[in-house]
């Protein structure tokens, strides 16, 4: 019953990437502006200089249009078309500078420009497997930098044992924040061991070029072994802690979501089975993979923990 | 308003409308609208129009009585039958998309999930209801037996609208509507049983509606 079909654009119906990014010349354009800016496909700038990671995943990439159209991002509305409908007219382009201030536990705080965070470092393509708390998957090729190395620049010290990252609040840019569906800003954390394993991963790109904001433009956090939401977008704010922090979805469904969410078809979720997935593009659903097929990797981060009681 | 229900295209034209929504998913999913989930967007949608129907056949009698409109009553049953239909559909989707006929998940996720569990109860319970919604089964009944199973829909209603806000993750602005709009229309029966208590000096049980007399005015 279902068909899917390639979507037939017209030539006259793509949007310049220029036109739809500015978000002033777009609130000129006004109404015309609003229909053109909706048209598919929306491109971003291309990232130059990227090394092939040898982290890639041997499965078929989600297409591009349902990687940028299908997006858990309460910032910009609780429906999965909400990001990429309003993120043109709201978002635009990722202020300039972007800050990212760094601080708590670390030899070397203070505030840096997207540029100091990131540009030290090669941009590196990996192609990773996402999963969703909400039983569906994609495959992505991530474009970033190895979070460990970005961290180490800041010399945690001894009483550093976990980050905590922080997005933007802005209600201008993120709409969904005018409401308080989640207590803002949108928190997240990780172990410091697990922040320095070498599969977490520091975006600014998918599919060779720069994050659109519904993907968590400028910088967000990837970490593939972990249910989606764990991974924060639009990062502003990283901090060294001595104590987990209780993170956004922690307080808003203490007993569904836990600090450490990691993909485990054997801890169910009360509100879907965590067993399979639907791969999106896939018809049939598919076995969910221990920490997402990433088992060998880090599952001994985890070695001794009960991972129904730390879920 | 009256004379238009009771002409005799409007029967039609009510069927017809009743089946929008779901032509409106076939076109969607032939074109390849339903976004990147089509499954999951599918099942949801017919979800949605599941409850719908059943709040909009739950509202006839108040609309009925309150307007003064008797050409409605002989709507109910075609839009009690579309809740009906919608919600197989519904659960037909579940059970062949988003579960592909995988029983034995299928079981699990009818005993785990409390919400599921609640959505088959409700499911269960509609049927008696749609087997007795024929003229035929009304007579085998008697007009009091068949008011009385009847009455069931005012457990299921309230089941639907708990599955569905069970079901949602955070924004729970579309179950609140619902759930507002089921208590008034179920407020209203308990404030006209009331009424209708009040003038037969209190001692016979509350007569609101006679499903019976609606149900011969609508088999003309």
């Amino acid at each position: 019953m279902l068909l899917r079909t390639e979507p037939r654009i017209r030539e006259s119906e793509v949007t310049d990437k220029s036109l739809w990014l500015d978000r002033r010349r777009f609130l000129a354009l006004g109404a015309a502006g609003a229909v053109a800016a909706s048209a598919w496909p929306a491109r971003s700038a291309p990232l130059a200089g990227l090394v092939k990671s040898p982290y890639r995943v041997d499965e078929t990439p989600t297409s591009l249009k349902d990687v940028t159209h299908y997006n858990n991002f309460y910032e910009f509305g609780t429906d999965k078309s909400d990001p990429a409908q309003m993120a043109p007219s709201y978002f635009g382009k990722p202020p300039k500078p972007w800050m990212v201030t760094v601080s708590g536990e670390c030899g070397k705080p203070g505030s840096v420009s997207y540029d100091d965070l990131i540009k030290p470092h090669a941009l590196e393509e990996r192609i990773y497997r996402l999963r969703c708390v909400e039983a569906w998957s994609m495959v992505i090729p991530w474009v970033g930098v190895p979070l460990a190395e970005v961290l180490k620049r800041f010399e945690p010290n001894s009483k550093a044992k976990y980050v905590e990252f922080t997005t933007l609040v802005d209600p201008d840019r993120f709409p969904g924040q005018r409401v308080a569906m989640l207590d803002w800003p949108y928190v997240e954390g990780l172990r410091l061991d697990e922040a320095m394993h070498p599969l977490a991963l520091l975006a600014v790109g998918l599919y060779g070029e720069e994050l659109l904001p519904q993907n968590g433009a400028p910088i967000r956090l990837v970490v593939p072994w972990k249910y989606g939401f764990k991974s924060i977008k639009s990062i502003v704010g990283i901090r060294f802690a001595d104590k987990p922090v209780r993170t956004t979805w922690m307080k808003a469904g203490p007993r569904e979501y836990g600090y450490y969410a990691n993909v485990n078809p054997q801890v169910d979720h009360p509100r879907w089975s965590q067993a399979s997935e639907r791969r999106i593009g896939e018809f049939r659903r598919r076995e969910t993979l221990p920490f997402n097929g990433y088992a060998e990797q880090v599952a001994g981060l985890y070695s001794g923990m009960d991972l129904a009681v730390n879920f | 308003m009256d004379k238009l229900l009771r002409q005799r295209w409007a029967k039609p034209v009510v069927f017809a409308l009743c089946l929008l929504p779901l032509a409106w998913l076939a076109g969607r999913a032939l074109t390849d609208g339903l976004g990147a989930n089509p499954i999951e967007a599918a099942v949801r949608f017919l979800g949605d129009w599941a409850l719908r129907f059943l709040l909009i056949a739950l509202a006839v009698t108040p609309v009925r009585q309150i307007f003064g409109w008797p050409g409605l009553a002989r709507f109910r049953r075609m839009l009690g039958l579309f809740a009906f239909f919608y919600v197989v559909v519904h659960l037909s989707s579940y059970i062949g998309l988003d579960q592909f006929f995988d029983w034995p998940s299928i079981g699990r996720e009818i005993v785990k999930r409390r919400y599921i569990t609640i959505g088959m109860a409700a499911v269960v319970l509609l049927l008696p209801l749609a087997v007795t919604s024929t003229n035929a089964m009304v007579r085998r009944l008697g007009g009091r037996r068949w008011r009385n199973l009847h009455r069931l829909v005012y457990l299921i209603g309230p089941l639907g609208v708990t599955h569905h806000w069970m079901m949602v993750k955070k924004d729970l602005t579309e179950p609140m509507i619902h759930a507002a709009i089921l208590a008034a229309l179920l407020g209203w029966r308990v404030l006209a049983a009331r009424k209708a208590a009040r003038h037969n000096g209190g001692t016979t049980a509350a007569k609101p509606e006679s499903a019976c007399a609606a149900q011969s005015r609508s088999s003309s």
